[in-house]
């Protein structure tokens, strides 16, 4: 570690309960050039990267927190008891659809399923994975729903755009009614003409 | 035949019988709806999601809804109205394209939605899987603080969370309930357990520890008195306002802090 900045920096992650936003380091340290703290933050992650240590500066749901690596798992839990919870595969289908196509609603999501999704979301909703982000304008006002800050913290992700890309669901997202509206009608337009003109010309 | 043929136990059955009962196990917790069983019949045929022969996807989804309801399993109303979906696409098929572009539009629309549905529900099975594998907190992962996160984010919050009385029943009572049935019959214990002893023991402990969890008071003897005990005598602390209580979550673990400052020295 080079800078003086970056050790004062490492020691405001050290002792936080929660994780650190860059913006709160900034207003911490008042002083300091907001650029400088960046740089200085990556230096962090950096030097705590190539030291090969037993944990790492990540940033998470917008925030810094030193985590450990995934590595020593079972050393850890020999004195740390984990609640880890158990995610069944229609939990995980159902957080995957609500991280990817929030805001949405219970609606939409059983469409997407093709099955009733009300016990999933209640138990996600429970585990504070899932959260209610409003009503919806149209009529029985629906509820809508998006993933929680806590979904980010747990599966350690720095905000929504770093969750892995589906480029198919990306495709799928976009067009699926231009696709059907042009390629049904064009194909019958071209092949009819040409098949009735010819032998007349 | 028509039985056995959606599950892969083709000849090899002494009797029909063990094959429902494999099957009714493997379908409880294998089909998380029609999209997944139709998907499940797809790849188990080595079929390409995007053509999918209607005819015989049909026929072994139907066999698959009728060895539900030979066993009697109530078949969950999305189930029907995918295999309604499939035979009229089917019954389509089946008929002579009298007014070909109607009927050739409509048809392909039906299928074409099926499928897009298909390949989006099989995105987003596939995206489950890989946020699932991923090394999550708590599992593959720690963070420094050795409190639990549910307790620092009811603390982060608006204060803790107050508890009423019901839910503090309601522990006890789930705690009453984990008891061995044998120990409700050990009457005669050596020496009796006192509500003051347990007043002593939680407020030495909360003196180490800022923290208390109602499940750690009672885990090294777990016995109806002792658990009796020990609730009457948070009750007892709670009324001379030693302690608070809260909760991180709803149903969370309930907790247990000084409600003196520690300044106070109490």
């Amino acid at each position: 570690m080079s800078s003086e900045l970056s050790a004062i920096i490492e020691s405001l992650v050290f002792t936080s309960e929660s994780a650190l936003s860059t913006d709160r380091i900034s207003d911490l340290l008042h002083e300091f050039d907001r650029d400088a703290v960046k740089a200085a933050l990556s230096e962090l992650v950096e030097y705590h990267s190539n030291r090969g240590g037993g944990f790492e500066l990540v940033e998470v749901a917008g925030g810094w927190q030193f985590r450990t690596r995934p590595a020593f798992q079972s050393y850890i839990t020999r004195h740390i008891r984990t609640k880890a919870s158990k995610f069944s595969q229609s939990s995980l289908e159902t957080l995957a659809i609500i991280a990817y196509r929030q805001p949405l609603t219970r609606t939409e999501v059983e469409h997407l399923r093709g099955v009733d999704c009300g016990t999933v979301l209640k138990s996600l909703l429970e585990k504070k994975l899932v959260r209610i982000l409003g009503k919806k304008d149209i009529p029985g006002r629906p509820l809508i729903y998006g993933t929680s800050k806590e979904f980010l913290e747990i599966f350690g992700l720095k905000d929504l755009k770093s969750l892995p890309t589906l480029k198919e669901i990306q495709a799928l997202d976009e067009a699926p009614q231009y696709e059907r509206q042009e390629e049904l009608p064009l194909g019958m337009d071209i092949r009819r003409p040409v098949e009735g003109e010819l032998p007349f010309e | 035949m028509l039985h056995s043929q959606p599950h892969q136990h083709k000849d090899e059955i002494p009797t029909l019988l063990d094959g429902f009962h494999e099957s009714y196990t493997v379908h409880l917790d294998k089909f998380d709806g029609p999209l997944d069983l139709l998907l499940h019949l797809i790849r188990k045929n080595e079929l390409d999601v995007c053509d999918i022969p209607i005819a015989v996807i049909t026929r072994q989804y139907l066999d698959y809804i009728k060895l539900m309801k030979d066993l009697n399993l109530e078949v969950a109303g999305d189930f029907l109205v995918m295999a309604a979906t499939l035979l009229q696409i089917k019954s389509r098929m089946l008929l002579p394209l009298e007014e070909p572009e109607e009927g050739e539009v409509e048809e392909t629309d039906l299928r074409a939605e099926l499928i897009r549905r298909l390949v989006e529900y099989q995105q987003y099975k596939e995206a489950g899987m890989v946020i699932g594998a991923r090394a999550l907190l708590g599992r593959e992962i720690f963070v420094r603080s050795s409190i639990e996160p549910a307790l620092v984010a009811a603390q982060n919050q608006d204060g803790p969370l107050e508890v009423s009385l019901f839910d503090l029943v309601d522990a006890f009572r789930a705690l009453l309930a984990r008891i061995p049935a044998a120990h409700f019959h050990d009457v005669a214990a050596a020496e009796s357990f006192s509500i003051a002893d347990s007043i002593n023991e939680i407020l030495a402990l909360l003196q180490e520890r800022d923290t208390l969890q109602f499940d750690e008071l009672v885990r090294d003897e777990f016995t109806r008195e002792r658990v009796i005990v020990t609730f009457l005598a948070l009750l007892e602390l709670c009324r001379l306002k030693l302690v608070r209580i809260f909760q991180g979550s709803e149903h969370g673990s309930i907790w247990f802090v000084p409600a003196v400052a520690a300044g106070d020295g109490a």
